[in-house]
């Protein structure tokens, strides 16, 4: 076989990464259409999200769902982060990382220069990006430990500054979630073998 | 999925669907997960899809009982507050507006005890009074997400179950109330020390708005299984369910 194919074969997302990403997909779904209703019960800011795009029906159908999905979360992203690490894939990726070359990258991707030759390495951009949510959806899955358990976790909780301060927080790293996933989809729709990438794993 | 031809008007499915659903509380959740949001998850699905996801659902909120009561910890306190961070106005909550809370008379006024208690007599106001008080400046969480701080006083329920004596080995506490509301608890929030029979509210007698004469106060559950106007008290070991439990709400509530 010519080398050039033997590449066109090599597999870019092995398959417990494109399942864990899939499984994450759905359970970030449920998590963030159900958590809208539940915020709709008692808006903490001067809005409601629309109930049409919320999930569950009502705070109790909205409720059981969400804390049905967050098993999901919580367990296929441990599995994610597990190995991800050991298998090196996480250094490997995602790391070197410096502000210089993310400055760099931002900047050519700004003028639509920065390019996606090789979909088997991220540019600093998408390193940037994709450690965000690793962290962010962290964030949200230990406020969420804190508002669900307030009492039995106390070092958490007065670790992110309480009750109150852990609901505001599982809310912004809810709208830095949904932020990250406007840019991801437009990005796969703009290079739609990353989505080919991702379900047949090259 | 194959029951139904692949064209089905969501009307119709709904309409279908409530035929079939019985139970009240399963109609009212059916119902309310078919919105489009719920639609976006369930559509293509047959109804006894839809009425399987509702039961997987339910399931899993069983799991989530078993999961709290075994991080329930008896002897870790929630946190308690000075009396300058308590919430002014402290806010009313409840399935109706603040003008249909129950006036109940104090004279006549009986707390019933009933189930797997050795005293069964019923309690008048000044002999609940009488019993030994404490006093808490805790946070109630609300499952909606709010939440705010308050001072409860009254007889620390652990040492009532005694007095009373009930079978300490039993399942569950269940409380009806003179709203018609009604709950249920496991026994070891029951035994926790925060757990509160309330009847004062902020160096008051209980105010009619937050559960006049009595209410029970648990800073390790949520707002809703916290009863207030409570008339009767029960020990028991056949799960006695609770008025939002029984809509769906996840029955242990635990924070």
């Amino acid at each position: 076989m010519l080398p050039q194919s033997m590449t066109a074969q090599e597999t870019i997302h092995p398959l417990w990464l494109r399942l864990t990403h899939w499984l994450n997909a759905l359970a970030a779904g449920i998590l963030a259409t159900s958590g809208w209703r539940i915020y709709d019960a008692s808006p903490l800011f001067g809005f409601r999200f629309p109930a049409g795009i919320t999930l569950g029906g009502w705070l109790g159908g909205a409720l059981q769902w969400h804390f049905a999905a967050m098993w999901l979360l919580a367990g296929n992203g441990l599995i994610y982060l597990l190995l991800n690490a050991s298998s090196g894939r996480l250094l490997r990726k995602f790391f070197p990382l410096s502000a210089r070359a993310l400055y760099a990258d931002l900047r050519a991707a700004l003028h639509g220069r920065l390019t996606h030759a090789d979909p088997r390495s991220y540019n600093s951009v998408q390193r940037t990006a994709y450690l965000f949510v690793m962290l962010d959806t962290t964030l949200l899955v230990l406020s969420g430990l804190v508002l669900w358990k307030s009492v039995q976790f106390p070092l958490l909780r007065e670790l992110l500054g309480g009750y109150e301060a852990a609901r505001r927080m599982h809310f912004f790293a809810m709208a830095g979630l949904a932020c990250f996933l406007v840019v991801h989809l437009a990005m796969v729709a703009l290079l739609p073998r990353t989505l080919a990438a991702m379900i047949r794993g090259r | 999925m194959n029951r139904l031809p692949p064209q089905v008007d969501a009307d119709a499915l709904v309409k279908e669907a409530l035929k079939r659903l019985k139970q009240p509380a399963r109609r009212l959740f059916l119902r309310n997960s078919l919105t489009l949001g719920g639609l976006s998850l369930l559509t293509g699905c047959s109804i006894s899809d839809g009425k399987s996801a509702e039961t997987a659902l339910q399931k899993i909120s069983l799991m989530n009982d078993r999961v709290q009561a075994w991080l329930f910890d008896p002897q870790r306190l929630a946190p308690t507050y000075p009396e300058s961070m308590i919430t002014r106005p402290f806010p009313f909550n409840a399935y109706y507006g603040e003008d249909k809370a129950p006036r109940v008379d104090a004279h006549a006024f009986r707390l019933e005890v009933s189930g797997l208690v050795a005293d069964k007599h019923a309690w008048t106001l000044p002999e609940l009074h009488a019993l030994p008080q404490s006093d808490q400046i805790t946070r109630h969480v609300c499952v909606e997400g709010w939440s705010a701080i308050g001072r409860w006083g009254g007889v620390p329920f652990s040492a009532f179950l005694r007095r009373v004596g009930a079978d300490l080995s039993a399942k569950y506490v269940g409380f009806k109330c003179a709203d018609d509301y009604y709950t249920s608890i496991d026994m070891p929030t029951a035994l926790h020390p925060q757990t509160l029979l309330t009847l004062s509210y902020d160096g008051q007698i209980l105010p009619i708005r937050y559960g006049f004469p009595l209410k029970l106060r648990m800073p390790t559950k949520l707002g809703y299984k916290n009863p207030k106007h409570v008339q009767a008290i029960f020990v028991c070991n056949t799960y006695p369910g609770g008025y939002w439990e029984d809509r769906g709400y996840n029955w242990f509530g635990g924070s």
